[in-house]
């Protein structure tokens, strides 16, 4: 029997799982996570809306965004250290004689604390994933990556994964036509999201959003690497005094398992709209197939047991 | 840039992006290099995470600062202040890098005793006449030399300055190299330091707090970051973009920092340098192949209207008796046979007197002015768009509509085609379509994968791109566009016995063309460009090879070997991991010669060895007899570091064994520039054109020297410091990009994906201002100046720190990008359709990174009702003032 | 084998053959995702280019596909961009593809209301025709200060920043063989 989560189906065709690290730490807001994803897998245009909420006009992830930068504005410093630079002013004060002694108080303090953090969210790709449990015609499915992925040519737009999803990633595409774009004129209906470039894993190239980001803040490979590696960039951050740095989705003993692309944060998740503890909402789902299975399938298995010897 | 070409010899960036991984600290000002340079920036954060300080100075909190490890708020235009401060720091406290200023830069050089300084004149150097509103700078010298170039000259009103003499060829009279009068203990007082020491005096941290309204506590914090991380063990490195350059006083800002880099020693060697960052693709290589009024291919000078009445002046003019640029007959004898073959010969003086002669200011803002006043009849835009990316747009839009004719060459129909039926003054009914007489080509061009050539980048590195799919239909690249062009116009004159059609006629125009609609091949192109002997037909291996007899034809004397050995060596991409050193010299080619950091023997000390083992890069072995390294030397191979140049050595051979500048005529980087520069041989604080503050350390508020139009209708400016009338236009106002977007919006506003990213016009506030004035988040706001007025969204930020100034005041800063037009998937309102076209006397470029503007809620008058409003207000704030 | 085919698609049956009691994985693996290839392994061919936008020069590849550009993304051989690209080099494919791209030249006469067809070849004559006449009507020998001038100060020609070198260096030639020395770009800007 397989895990429960459809991890490790695909006996000889299992590849290692992988995912993605997103180290906010050294993201640029830059977008071009956004841009690349887009670009990659022809997703319209998602609307020409200013939101004024700092310089993030997506607002988040859907249907026609599967990678979404957020932007948070902080009256905080990077680092725990910075306090207002009154070490620099006691040292200034020491060589009266100098020309360069500190001027008068109403010269304007030193910078206050401010910082901006950038995130680029993306689909979690959970250990224990609801939206697989829960889709009914097998649309959704794990990949031989570890990864999850809606498949087109099932889906037929019945939205139970909708809900389903802790995070709010998933979403149907509603797509008014458009003459003007006939690239993007077919009307949708569709559940669309992240599959962590599935076809370009396929062909053994890195998702498109790792590799177009300027600062390798997202970071792709082996999940176990990139937790390994995470850990090793959580140590070195808290040694060197960031503020509130932690790791979001890394820990496989959370509600939803781990996620397969987790996230190194500078505050509290709230803070970048993401839940603090998300637990999968098909908890008990696992015991309810069993119990079913346990009537059915008295039925199937003894039909079915000739073929599954003879063929496999 | 003469900013860096006066100081170091070329006008370009000094290092490569890759080295900025080796800075230990990087001071990035006048740049928003995260979010306009993003991929460069890498090398950046690969620094911060290896423990470098990155220090960003700049008005605004950007995505930059967000990275950095120091932001220090300042108000836009007072970058000098800053810089001076750091220069005046070091100074003060005997912490320049000595060996290195001694040896490498000209701070002993004595300067002559006529020189007044801006200290002891209130603001100005000596030699300036009131009357003709420009220096002379014969008291700029040397002491004991002539200044160069001036010979048989002067009275004449005109001397090789800006991006003409951005090269530092200046100096003539040297002798072997060494200017005649020095103290090389550095302690006379008319040497370039003390000079120096004096000028920077009174920049002290409470006048730099006080001006840029920072802490003094956050300035010195700069300093002595700056400080720590110099030295032999140490590099420091400066990124500038045009946060720098778009000011009145552009070229000095730059200038400072080059002070700063030379003292703390930072210049030619790893982690060092300053990084001149570009905006466009190829903007470094359209200044080194220029299609700019003022110069040819390589910085050599157009003829002027004023000067070298014969070619044996104008060479005599421009040749430097040392250094590279002593080889100046033969970069132009090669570059007029490139262009016209064997009509150009020794007899008729290469053809000179035929060639088209400039007036001192022939720039894009001239020929605006030139437009509205019905001089220019025929206009040629080819991947440019005036009506939204130059400053004061509505002038540029009203002189469209003054043209005979007009051509538009882009991917998409920009605004600057459209100004006829879609343009502010349309909806205003300043314009009327059918008043108009100007007829507009509209021609599609090829994109870069529809054609074949190459880019230089902003590390002066040129990048072939390959032709990946045809131009559909119309769409034709420019070099087919010129080419055929220029064919027809040949064609149409070949039977012409007018004066005037002598050098069309002369032309070289041979290229082989190839495909349905026969493209000219730019491989051929760039063989002229890089250079050929005629005879054999050889390719030149560089600008070494290049004579004067006619015998070498070169496109651009400094590009030249970018063919060498009949290979198009910028289309080299030997991959990263396959070279030895990150320099990885096997990709593309730079200029000069392939090096990729320029002036490295810099990086040794003055016998050869390397400051420290941990900032190696070029060192003298003395066994091979040879200068080495991990890159391309920028020194005479064999020259040794003890070399003495004989009194009767000439050009390069007359620079010493321990001058590393070596297209400077004394071999040294300039502290001090005795001649080039139009507005003064150090910088000085003025305060931008417009700017509500007078100006703290001299009477004379802004740069002097400034280009203005004040009898120009169309381009007025608003009451300034403490004139009556400034109240109305209170405010600092800033422009600039966004990462989603490029320049003018032609190439993004037309992009869904970049579209949707950053959708509208919006401005960015503080919530002081915003409370001030009434402005609400995610509501609109108006902001005016004496041109026009504009419309956008408003976003209250805490990033858009007010800072406090002198006596408590506070000055509050609105920011507007500037990517917006009435075209494209996403419209709005202009920003440079606020700014004036008052320039740097230098380079002729505006000043949109610091003007004034007032700002109020709500969205702009429509229709005929705008400009009154603009009218009205300004006529307020100058009723005022009489 | 009709039986074996029907029971093979009976996804229970799948389910449990292959190890994926729950039908979240290979079981419900679809004809198309079983299939799958990336775009740029389909490529007829893969060019090297270098980004349009801003001075970084970050290295890119254009895959083509039947004679378009079916993807472009950045050249990890590129010693300065090593691969990556910023939101406008990624979004070059969409730029060369804009959907407000125009393929055919246009013209608007005097005091025209409405752009007009025109062919690029009777666009190229009349381009050349007015610079003849233009330059043949303002030339100048000399400055009315009698200093040697050679020029038309009533052309101009703008632009050069965005284009390659060898483009340049024709627009520069060129104009300065016509005597037109009012040729600008970005620089200034």
């Amino acid at each position: 029997m397989s895990a429960p989560d459809g991890l490790l189906t695909y006996g000889d065709e299992q590849q290692k799982r992988v995912g993605f690290f997103t180290d906010t730490s050294v993201c640029i807001g830059c977008k071009a996570c956004e841009v690349a994803c887009k670009e990659w897998n022809l997703i319209p245009a998602d609307g020409n809306t200013w939101t004024g909420e700092s310089y993030d006009n997506t607002s988040a992830l859907g249907a026609n965004t599967w990678r979404h930068v957020a932007f948070i504005e902080q009256d905080k410093p990077v680092r725990t250290d910075q306090d207002g630079g009154t070490a620099l002013r006691s040292r200034l004060e020491a060589p009266a004689d100098e020309p360069s002694a500190p001027g008068p108080e109403d010269r304007g303090a030193p910078s206050t604390a401010l910082r901006w953090l950038m995130e680029s969210d993306v689909c979690k790709h959970c250990t224990h994933a609801a939206c697989l449990d829960v889709c009914p015609t097998g649309a959704l499915f794990r990949t031989e990556f570890g990864t999850v992925v809606v498949q087109q040519d099932i889906c037929n737009g019945c939205g139970y994964c909708v809900p389903a999803c802790p995070f709010g990633v998933l979403d149907k595409r509603h797509l008014a036509p458009a003459p003007d774009l006939p690239a993007f004129a077919k009307e949708d209906g569709r559940v669309w999201k992240c599959t962590l470039c599935y076809d370009r894993l396929k062909g053994g190239h890195e998702p498109a959003c790792a590799k177009a980001c300027p600062t390798k803040s997202i970071q792709f490979g082996p999940l176990d690497e990139l937790r390994e590696h995470a850990d090793a960039r959580l140590a070195k951050l808290t040694d060197d005094g960031w503020n509130g740095a932690q790791l979001y989705g890394r820990d496989p003993e959370d509600g939803v398992g781990g996620f397969g692309a987790f996230f190194l944060l500078l505050d509290e998740p709230e803070v970048y709209g993401l839940p603090p503890d998300p637990v999968v909402t098909t908890r008990d789902l696992p015991e309810m197939w069993t119990n079913m299975l346990a009537a059915a399938g008295a039925l199937v298995v003894g039909v079915a047991a000739t073929f599954v010897g003879r063929r496999s | 840039m003469p900013g860096l070409g006066t100081s170091f010899g070329r006008g370009g960036a000094t290092t490569f992006q890759q080295d900025l991984q080796n800075a230990d600290c990087i001071v990035i000002m006048g740049s928003n290099m995260a979010e306009n340079h993003p991929v460069g920036f890498q090398w950046v954060m690969e620094a911060r995470e290896r423990g470098a300080k990155v220090i960003h100075v700049d008005p605004r909190f950007t995505r930059t600062s967000a990275m950095a490890t120091k932001h220090v708020g300042i108000r836009a235009g007072s970058d000098i202040a800053f810089l001076g401060g750091i220069a005046n720091y070091i100074l003060e406290n005997d912490l320049y890098f000595r060996e290195y200023v001694q040896h490498y830069t000209n701070a002993p050089v004595i300067i002559d005793e006529e020189f007044v300084d801006t200290e002891d004149a209130d603001g100005l150097f000596s030699g300036w006449d009131p009357e003709a509103g420009r220096y002379d700078i014969e008291s700029w010298r040397y002491e004991g030399m002539e200044v160069h170039g001036a010979a048989g000259q002067r009275g004449e009103g005109f001397e090789p300055r800006g991006e003409q003499s951005g090269h530092g060829a200046a100096g003539g009279g040297l002798k072997h190299g060494e200017p005649p009068a020095e103290d090389p203990e550095l302690e006379h007082p008319r040497c370039v330091l003390q000079i120096l020491k004096r000028h920077f005096r009174r920049y002290t941290p409470e006048l730099v707090a006080d001006t840029c309204g920072c802490s003094a506590e956050d300035f010195l914090e700069v300093c002595e970051t700056l400080v720590a991380n110099s030295g032999r063990e140490r590099t420091s490195a400066f990124c500038y973009a045009v946060g720098w350059t778009q000011h009145t006083t552009g070229v000095q800002n730059i200038r400072t920092a080059a002070i700063v880099q030379q003292l703390l020693g930072n210049i030619g060697r790893p982690g060092g340098g300053i990084m001149a960052l570009r905006g466009h693709a190829s903007i470094q290589g359209s200044t080194d192949i220029p299609t700019l009024y003022n110069i040819l291919p390589g910085y050599l000078p157009m003829p002027h209207t004023l000067s070298y009445p014969t070619f044996e002046n104008f060479v005599g003019a421009n040749t430097s008796p040392t250094g590279w640029w002593g080889k100046f007959e033969s970069y132009w004898v090669s570059l007029m046979t490139a262009y016209f073959g064997e009509h150009a010969t020794k007899e008729n003086d290469w053809l000179f007197g035929e060639l088209p002669r400039i007036d001192s200011d022939n720039s894009a803002y001239f020929t605006v002015r030139q437009m509205l006043e019905g001089n220019v009849r025929g206009y040629i835009i080819a991947g440019e768009n005036p009506a939204v990316g130059h400053a004061n747009g509505k002038a540029h839009r009203l002189g469209l509509a003054k043209l005979d004719w007009l051509v538009v060459r882009d991917l998409v129909e920009i605004e600057s085609a459209a100004f006829w039926y879609e343009s502010p003054e349309i909806e205003s009914g300043e314009l009327k379509t059918g008043e108009i007489a100007t007829e507009v080509f509209f021609l599609p061009a090829a994109a870069h994968t529809e054609k074949d050539g190459s880019f230089t980048n902003t590390q002066r590195l040129l990048q072939w791109h390959r032709k990946a799919v045809e131009p559909k239909q119309d769409c034709r690249s420019e070099l087919w566009f010129y080419f055929h062009l220029g064919r027809r116009i040949k064609q149409k004159l070949a039977d012409s016995d007018e004066e005037r059609d002598r050098l069309i006629k002369a032309m070289r125009w041979e290229y082989p063309t190839h495909s349905a609609v026969e493209e000219p091949d730019a491989e051929a192109v760039l063989q002229e460009i890089s250079g050929r002997e005629i005879v054999s037909g050889k390719f030149l291996s560089g600008y070494p090879e290049l004579r004067d007899d006619g015998s070498t034809l070169c496109g651009c004397w400094i590009y030249s070997g970018c063919f060498a050995d009949g290979i198009n060596q910028t289309a080299r991409r030997k991959p990263h991991w396959e070279q030895a050193s990150y320099v990885a010299p096997d990709w593309a080619w730079a200029w000069p010669a392939n090096r990729r950091l320029i002036y490295n023997r810099a990086s040794a000390d003055p016998e050869g060895n390397p400051w420290s083992e941990r900032k190696r890069y070029v060192w003298w072995d003395g066994d091979e007899g040879k200068w080495t390294g991990v890159d391309v030397p920028d020194f005479k191979e064999d020259k040794e570091p003890g070399y003495v140049p004989p009194d009767d050595a000439e050009a390069e051979d007359a620079i010493a064994g321990d001058h590393p500048f070596v297209m400077q005529a004394d071999g040294r980087a300039w502290l001090y520039v005795a001649q080039g520069l139009e507005d003064g041989p150090l910088p000085t604080h003025y305060e931008p054109h417009e700017s509500p503050f007078t100006n703290q350390l001299y009477a004379q508020r802004a740069n002097p020297r400034r280009q203005q139009n004040k009898d120009l209708a169309e381009d007025p400016y608003n009451p300034v410091a403490d004139e009556p009338g400034a109240e109305v236009y209170p405010y600092v106002v800033t422009t600039y990009r966004l990462t989603e977007h490029h320049t003018a919006g032609g190439m993004t506003r037309t992009v869904p994906h970049l579209a949707e990213l950053q959708p509208e016009m919006f401005c960015e506030v503080h919530p002081g201002l915003a409370r001030e004035v009434g402005l609400e988040h995610g509501g609109w706001a108006t902001i005016y100046t004496s041109r026009s007025a504009i419309e956008a969204r408003v976003l209250v930020t805490e990033r858009m720190r007010p800072l406090r100034m002198k006596d408590g005041r506070t000055v509050h800063q609105v920011g507007l990008p500037y990517h917006w037009g009435q075209r494209g998937l996403v419209t709005g309102d202009s920003a440079n359709d606020l700014a004036h076209m008052a320039l740097d006397p230098n380079v002729h470029i505006q000043e949109v990174k610091a003007f004034t503007c007032g700002i109020r809620p709500g969205r702009r008058p429509r229709g005929p009702e705008l400009p009154k409003f603009v009218a009205e207000l300004r006529e307020q704030a100058h009723s005022e003032t009489t | 084998m009709a039986l074996s085919k029907l029971l093979d698609s009976w996804p229970t049956l799948r389910q449990l053959r292959e190890g994926d009691p729950l039908g979240v994985g290979r079981a419900v693996q679809s004809p198309r995702s079983k299939t799958l290839t990336a775009r740029i392994d389909e490529a007829d061919h893969v060019v090297g280019s270098v980004c349009p936008y801003c001075a970084v020069g970050c290295g890119q590849l254009v895959y083509v596909k039947d004679g378009d550009v079916a993807h472009i993304e950045g050249d990890p051989a590129s010693p300065i961009s090593r691969g990556r690209l910023c939101p406008k080099g990624q979004a070059s494919r969409s730029y060369v593809q804009s959907p407000l791209r125009e393929y055919k030249v246009k013209y608007r006469r005097p005091y025209g209301t409405e752009w007009e067809e025109l062919s690029l070849d009777d666009a190229m004559q009349m381009i050349a025709e007015r610079i003849v006449a233009t330059r043949a009507e303002t030339w100048r020998r000399q400055t009315p200060g009698g200093a040697p001038a050679n020029r038309t100060m009533a052309i101009g020609n703008l632009g050069g920043a965005t284009l390659d070198n060898e483009e340049n260096y024709l627009i520069k030639k060129l104009m300065t063989a016509l005597g037109v020395v009012q040729v600008e770009n970005q620089a200034r800007i």
